[in-house]
């Protein structure tokens, strides 16, 4: 019954957060406890409409294979019908699950987190925007509604970047993730006008239909194009190499928001994108390498940054470009089952270290630099907890969630290609390494003094509790319930667990963290020793590869160069001739005609009875000339 | 003979009747407020009487008056007009005159002019339907006895329509001289490409196009839209235009339908020059309601460019627009009535620091100013989108070009509004007071031009239903 609903339904779980936008952003701003009890009522409800949606598409074996789409017409002229709609299967109804999920454990959180600040209103109306936008884009039935809501999260997520605008960083930062992604976005839109144009239609299953007899017509070569075009999207929303400059900044956001958008959800949104434009990079075997390359290597090069990185955030955050890699990877391998699953479990232990962190920065409030922390085990345990449990999800240690993602990933990739499955392996031990480094650096050894840290209060708390069960039991129940079955692109694989694979990864992260303790724990080898040895490679990773001193480089030479030659054309030529010319024509023309209308009867009966005697001789007298002799009784 | 059909109309004469009466019962003292909010009733209940009888295909008086889903919607559209502009000015009128009742009684007897105009298939039931909105007209332009400028819009808009109304007449005399017939459907059967007939056509033109103020038909609207009463200005921009175009797509897409390579180069001429006179034309004006009265002109260009795509794509263009426009100008107008209420005067110059004084009307004038430049997500984007799309798909790709930069150069003067709204600053600092009723309909009027703006299907379906029937 409830699952019928539901599903049928489903168009309410992004409009109720809608709703609580429009009531708590412009109603509800200044009454900060309703405005907090009004979001998490209406995510709450679309939670509970996403696990039913979740159970009726196992109930009604929904497969990828025959969705449920309903739509209604949005737009339609002749050649361009856009539609909205809910396009339910089991990747959506994940998508569904999770989104909702995560946001509401966010907001729950950030009942505790904001509490006391002046924006306390502002911030749930914006969250509320933020888990409608990305809910309507995972419902998304055609590129269209996924374009607009695409758009909408990047807004949310530019929002709530700049949340503290007073701050000069925030506001630069909040700039640059929007600047950024809409390099992404622009190709994304070109790609998507080309889909267009080739295939007259933008509907998902549509395309899906006639993409492989277009395919097998005209070839792969324009259609890679398109696909690479689309790519760029993602690459700006994910955070891929070359286009991740802005999610390290993107830290100036409140905590919440970093677990919320740059670690669960709006990250993500290029993976699913991926997958579920799969159908067209799936045909296109050049799109799938350029894919996996370069989710191989953002995953490889994000985590050799966040090795030596020392702010709290700014570690999660390159772990988090890094695990999108491994996403975008496991899709170039050709296995959405992989990249989903792994997204699934990422979000939730990544939201629950991005909220672990929060409950640290907000028990030692101006302090990130995780140098200046250190034993904050005793005082803070549920914390500690949640934060450990964090670091072997995300190392991949059995039986925590992300190991049975990882190993899925691990083992597509090396069926497919040797170097990747090498890259891959590099990028878990480095990632078992960092990860560890943050938890012993900043839970064990000595306490310090001048830290005066307290337990994150219980609405902080719960969220980290219900996560921490998440991100253990969030691998092997699914792995269990044949996840693979439901969520996969063509044929379900069958494969289990290749135990030389598994081996490899759990010896490999045991023994990164293993070194970890060595060099962090108990100090039997000296960091500083290390990074002074291997000095250009420790700076050159302190500097982030110096991608951002280039981009500037870059913009300050070119793009500025050019600016100021578009200035100089601006000034002497399209102001001083054409604008001038331009806008002196129709207000010199609105002064005759203002001139003209002298308010004397006369003249406008005789302007009147004039335009009556040239439209009567143009119809009788100029149109034959013009149409020959036309018709004609006489 | 089907008598129902008539319903509608009947209704409206009966409730213009009523009021009257009423008017005459009341005591002199009295409150008129009652009897607008009688008529709003009434015509509300009318409203939805109409929409029972979509589906409807049927015609009285031997075929002089149809009712079809293309009449249907035009009447619904000066339904709602008239009850909206209603709503807005019930103060307005309380105060012009003492003569409220008869005004409101007017009105509605035009609304069952335009309303006739929507239905008949017949140059004669058109030309009656036509006379009796234009002649209520000429008396509720002059209503406002004590304003100067209202009497003397009153005398020019009776000359000079008197003057259109004759041209038409004798266009339709040579018509039927030389088809033999007043039926629409009888004279596309009839007709030829003779020069008579022509001459006929030319003349017709004429006339339409000075109700529609089409330039260069146009030179009485800025006066007569200036100093009409702001409620009547309303109904002349939103309601009787539309009337006008209800009339000229039967007319010419039923009775002159084999003669469109004549007509349509005139019409493009007439649609191009509607948009660059009527936009120049806005750029000067530092009052509201003569600002409005350009846009209007541009606006009626942009609503006849429809007709050249000559098929239901273009016609449905054409109703959306003539939809949309008539609820921004609803926004419009109501957000100007309630500054004249306010400081007794309609510039531009009094508009100052509205944004602080009422930030509701503020905003429900930029939308509205907005839409009628046509930026998304406002809703006139889609009924600009909807015509240029269909006569850029006919061959006239130049005339939708001239109109998006048109569209381009109007955003200036409405900017210059938007500006002074918002930047200048508060004149006076008297509290800002506005009637309930003209607080909701303002509302209304952003609520509808976002909501098509946004999600334009229902209504695009509707005007579709709509144009179909003209084939």
């Amino acid at each position: 019954m409830f699952n019928q609903y539901a599903l049928h339904h489903a168009w309410l779980i992004p409009l109720l957060p809608a709703f609580a936008f429009i009531f708590v952003g412009f109603f509800l701003r200044r009454l900060p406890a309703v405005a907090g009890f009004v979001s998490i009522c209406m995510s709450l409800l679309s939670f509970i409409l996403s696990l039913g949606v979740g159970y009726g598409v196992i109930a009604r074996q929904i497969t990828v294979d025959n969705p449920l789409v309903q739509k209604i017409p949005w737009v339609s002229i002749a050649g361009f019908q856009a539609d909205m709609g809910v396009y339910v299967d089991p990747i959506s109804a994940m998508m569904l699950v999770v989104v909702s999920l995560v946001a509401l454990l966010v907001q729950i959180y950030s009942l505790g987190y904001m509490r006391g600040d002046n924006g306390f209103g502002r911030f749930f109306a914006y969250l509320s925007l933020f888990a409608a936008s990305m809910l309507g884009l995972v419902i998304a039935v055609n590129f269209v509604q996924l374009f607009v809501f695409w758009e909408l999260v990047g807004l949310c997520s530019y929002l709530l970047i700049g949340f503290y605008f007073n701050k000069v960083s925030a506001r630069e930062a909040a700039k640059k993730a929007f600047i950024t992604t809409r390099i992404g976005d622009f190709g994304l839109l070109i790609g998507i006008l080309f889909l267009q144009i080739l295939f007259g239609t933008l509907d998902f299953q549509q395309l899906a239909a006639t993409v492989p007899t277009y395919v097998m017509q005209h070839g792969t070569a324009l259609l890679t194009i398109v696909a690479l075009l689309i790519f760029l999207g993602p690459i700006g929303k994910s955070g891929q190499f070359p286009l991740h400059v802005w999610l390290p900044d993107a830290m100036e956001g409140p905590t919440p928001v970093s677990a919320l958008i740059h670690a669960a959800t709006m990250v993500v949104a290029g993976v699913y994108l991926v997958a579920r434009a799969f159908f067209l990079f799936s045909v296109l075997p050049d799109a799938m390498a350029v894919i996996a390359w370069i989710g191989a290597f953002t995953a490889c090069f994000a985590a050799s940054i966040a090795f030596t990185q020392r702010d709290i955030k700014r570690i999660l955050a390159y772990s988090t470009i890094s695990q999108l890699g491994y996403m975008m990877l496991a899709l170039g391998v050709g296995s959405v089952t992989a990249s989903m699953f792994h997204l699934m479990t990422h979000a939730f232990f990544k939201a629950l270290m991005f909220l672990a962190a929060g409950a640290v920065l907000h028990a030692l409030p101006e302090k990130n630099d995780i140098f200046t922390m250190g034993g904050l085990r005793h005082k803070m345990p549920v914390t500690f907890a949640a934060m450990t449990i964090g670091v072997l999800a995300i190392s991949g240690i059995p039986p925590f969630a992300g190991f049975f993602s990882k190993d899925e990933i691990l083992l597509a990739v090396a069926q497919v290609s040797t170097p990747l499955y090498t890259i891959a392996v590099v990028t878990s031990f480095m990632t078992a390494f960092y990860m560890a480094r943050l938890l012993i650096v900043v839970f064990c050894g000595e306490e310090k003094p001048e830290n005066q840290p307290h337990e994150a209060p219980l609405s902080m708390r719960i969220p980290l509790i219900v996560l921490g069960v998440l991100a253990v039991i969030g691998g092997y129940i699914p792995y269990a319930n044949n996840f693979g079955d439901w969520v996969r692109f063509g044929a379900a694989v069958h494969e289990g667990i290749d135990f030389s694979v598994a081996a490899t990864s759990t010896v490999i992260a045991i023994l990164a963290m293993c070194l970890a303790w060595f060099i962090y724990g108990n100090g039997m080898v000296r960091s500083d020793k290390i990074s002074r040895r291997f000095r250009i490679f420790y700076k050159v990773s302190f500097h982030k590869y110096y991608i951002d001193e280039l981009y500037l480089w870059f913009n300050h030479t070119f793009v500025d160069g050019f600016g100021k030659l578009l200035y100089w054309l601006e000034l002497h030529f399209v102001e001083a001739i054409l604008i001038k010319v331009a806008a002196s024509l129709p207000v010199k023309l609105g002064n005759v005609v203002r001139k003209s209308q002298n308010g004397n009867l006369q003249r406008y009966g005789l302007v009147m009875f004039g335009a009556m005697i040239l439209v009567v001789v143009w119809l009788v007298l100029l149109n034959p000339l013009f149409n020959g002799v036309a018709g004609g009784a006489y | 003979m089907n008598i129902a059909l008539l319903t509608s109309e009947i209704a409206v004469v009966i409730l213009a009747l009523l009021i009257i009466i009423f008017d005459l019962l009341l005591p002199r003292q009295e409150t008129r407020r009652s009897l607008g909010a009688f008529a709003v009733c009434g015509l509300l209940g009318i409203l939805v009487y109409t929409f029972s009888q979509y589906g409807i295909s049927a015609t009285v008086y031997h075929g002089f008056f149809v009712v079809d889903t293309f009449a249907l919607f035009f009447k619904q559209l000066f339904i709602v007009a008239t009850i909206l502009t209603l709503l807005f000015s019930l103060d307005y009128v309380e105060k012009m005159t003492r003569n409220a009742g008869e005004f409101y009684a007017l009105l509605l007897l035009g609304l069952v002019g335009m309303m006739v105009m929507a239905s008949a298939t017949d140059l004669l039931t058109l030309f009656v339907g036509l006379e009796l909105m234009t002649i209520v007209f000429y008396v509720l332009v002059g209503f406002d006895l004590k304003s100067v400028k209202s009497s003397e819009a009153g005398i020019k808009y009776a000359i000079l329509g008197s003057a259109s109304s004759a041209v038409f007449l004798y266009g339709v005399s040579w018509i039927y001289g030389f088809t033999g017939n007043i039926m629409l459907s009888q004279i596309a059967e009839h007709i030829t490409a003779s020069p008579a007939v022509l001459f006929g056509m030319g003349l017709m033109i004429a006339g339409f196009c000075f109700k529609l103020s089409i330039v260069p038909f146009h030179m009485w609207a800025p006066d007569v839209y200036e100093g009409a009463p702001i409620p009547v200005t309303a109904m002349l921009a939103m309601a009787s235009k539309a009337a006008g175009f209800a009339i000229v797509l039967r007319v010419f897409f039923v009775a002159f339908n084999d003669l469109q390579m004549y007509w349509l180069p005139i019409v493009s001429a007439l649609a191009g020059l509607s948009m660059v006179v009527g936009i120049v034309g806005a750029i000067w004006q530092k009052n509201t309601k003569r600002m409005l009265a350009y846009s209007s002109i541009a606006q009626a260009g942009y609503i006849l460019s429809g007709m050249l795509a000559a098929n239901p794509a273009g016609v449905k263009g054409m109703l959306v627009y003539a939809v949309l426009y008539m609820v921004a100008n609803v926004g419009a107008f109501a957000v100007t009535l309630a500054v004249y209420n306010q400081c007794g005067s309609d510039d531009i110059e009094d508009l100052s620091g509205l944004s602080q004084k009422s930030p509701l009307l503020a905003v429900v004038m930029t939308v509205s100013l907005m839409s009628m430049a046509g930026l998304p997500p406002m809703a006139g984007f889609v009924g600009k989108m909807y015509i240029f799309m269909a006569i850029a798909d006919s061959g006239y790709l130049w005339l939708a070009i001239l109109g998006l930069v048109m569209s381009m150069i109007s955003v200036y003067y409405y900017i210059l509004v938007v500006r002074a709204m918002y930047s200048n600053a508060v004149k006076d600092q008297q509290i800002f007071t506005m009637s309930g009723s003209l607080r909701i309909v303002a509302l209304l009027s952003l609520i509808a031009t976002l909501f098509i703006g946004i999600y334009p299907a229902p209504l695009a379906t509707l005007a579709n239903a709509a144009a179909m029937a003209l084939w």
